[in-house]
This record gives structure tokens, sequence and C-alpha cells, in this order.
């Protein structure tokens, strides 16, 4: 009857644990997401323009909102497109 | 008038990029004039200049930005906005109420930034 261990799996049995998301405001000491700032509200922005969700950014819901209604403000004032392609 | 609590607002203009260098500073200087007159006062001021926007604004794709800090009663902001709306070389305006986070963060980055100027 063939060990527990001489079965080869085709895909491993130990799925690598996936880094902890944290919210880089709180650990930095962020307090303020500023909206003239474009090159940082870009990293909370897909390449098509559009917002990623906290599940992806791993914002906490406070700084998530700030940042929301900063890259409205830069979208308004066209520091940041509303739709485009290869925004990156 | 009652006692003025001063609020310290942001003011970002585009200015339509067909203004010379001149006209700029003129359209600039009307604005803060504007509000020194009504019992504002400037902190800072800080011209970006010519500017690619990120979709074309009335057609045209660059603007002249101009972002002013600056602390006012808050019957200004009224004022400032129809002088703003009024003014036909604003393309867009936007005027945001500062907490005193923002007014530290925009502190510090002033600093930082002179502090580099004195460096280089």
């Amino acid at each position: 009857m063939a060990k527990q261990n001489d079965i080869k799996y085709l895909t491993s049995t130990r799925v690598e644990k996936r880094a902890k998301k944290y919210c880089r405001f709180k650990k930095l000491g962020i307090k303020y997401v500023d909206y003239k700032d474009a090159e940082f509200l870009k990293k909370f922005v897909n390449d098509q323009g559009k917002m990623l969700p906290r599940r992806i950014t791993g914002n906490s819901l406070k700084f998530q909102r700030k940042v929301a209604h900063a890259v409205k403000k830069a979208r308004q004032m066209a520091l940041l497109p509303y739709v485009t392609d290869l925004l990156k | 008038m009652a006692t003025n609590n001063l609020q310290s607002y942001e003011l970002m203009v585009i200015f339509t990029p067909v203004l010379a260098e001149d006209d700029f500073k003129a359209a600039q200087k009307k604005f803060s004039d504007l509000i020194k007159e009504h019992g504002g006062e400037m902190t800072h001021q800080n011209p970006w200049g010519l500017r690619s926007l990120a979709y074309p604004i009335e057609k045209k794709t660059t603007g002249l930005y101009w972002v002013s800090e600056f602390e006012a009663p808050t019957d200004l902001i009224a004022k400032l906005e129809l002088q703003m709306n009024r003014d036909e070389n604003v393309m867009r305006h936007m005027v945001n109420k500062l907490d005193k986070h923002a007014v530290a963060y925009n502190l510090r980055k002033r600093n930082k930034h002179t502090a580099e100027v004195v460096a280089s």
C-alpha cells in the first residue's frame, strides 16, 4: 500500500501562504491623501483609470474613502483621466 | 464683522494656455488681491505653469495651473466662486477646505522643498 509520503500529487498540497495585506497609510502614518500628487494616486488606479477596490489595495475603510475623494478631485482637475487605456 | 474665524482653503485654477506670461501673472494677482481685499490672507502661491491635461477641456489639451493656499473668512468663498465663473480665462477651478492634517502636509512639503532648494 503506498505510504503517505510516496504519493506524488500533481499540485503541491501546501498552498503557499499569501502575505498579509496591510493599510499602507496606517503603517507609514500618512494622515492626508493629497489630490495634487497624481503619481501617488496612480497606485490606486488600474491601467484604465478606474479605482481599485479595497480588497486589492488593502487599504482600511477610512483611507480608501480619502483616496476615493482624492482621485475624484484629481479627475475633476484633469490630473487623472476619467477613462483611458495603458495609463501606467 | 463678527469675529471672522479664518478657515484655511486651497484654490486650484486652470487658466487657458492662450494667456501670455504676464497675463498669467496678472490673473493670479487679480484673484490674490480679491482674497486680500475681503480680509483673507495668502499663505502660499505655487504656479505650476503650462501642463498637459489628462483629457481635453474646452478643446484644449494644455492648461496653466495655479495652486494657492490661503486663509479666509467663510463668506469669501462665494464671492471668489462668482468671480471665477465670470472670468473667461479660467477654464476650471476648485476650492478645497483644508483640515489640520492637510495644512501640516502642505507645510511639511514646502519646508522639504525649500530645504532641497537650499541644499542644491
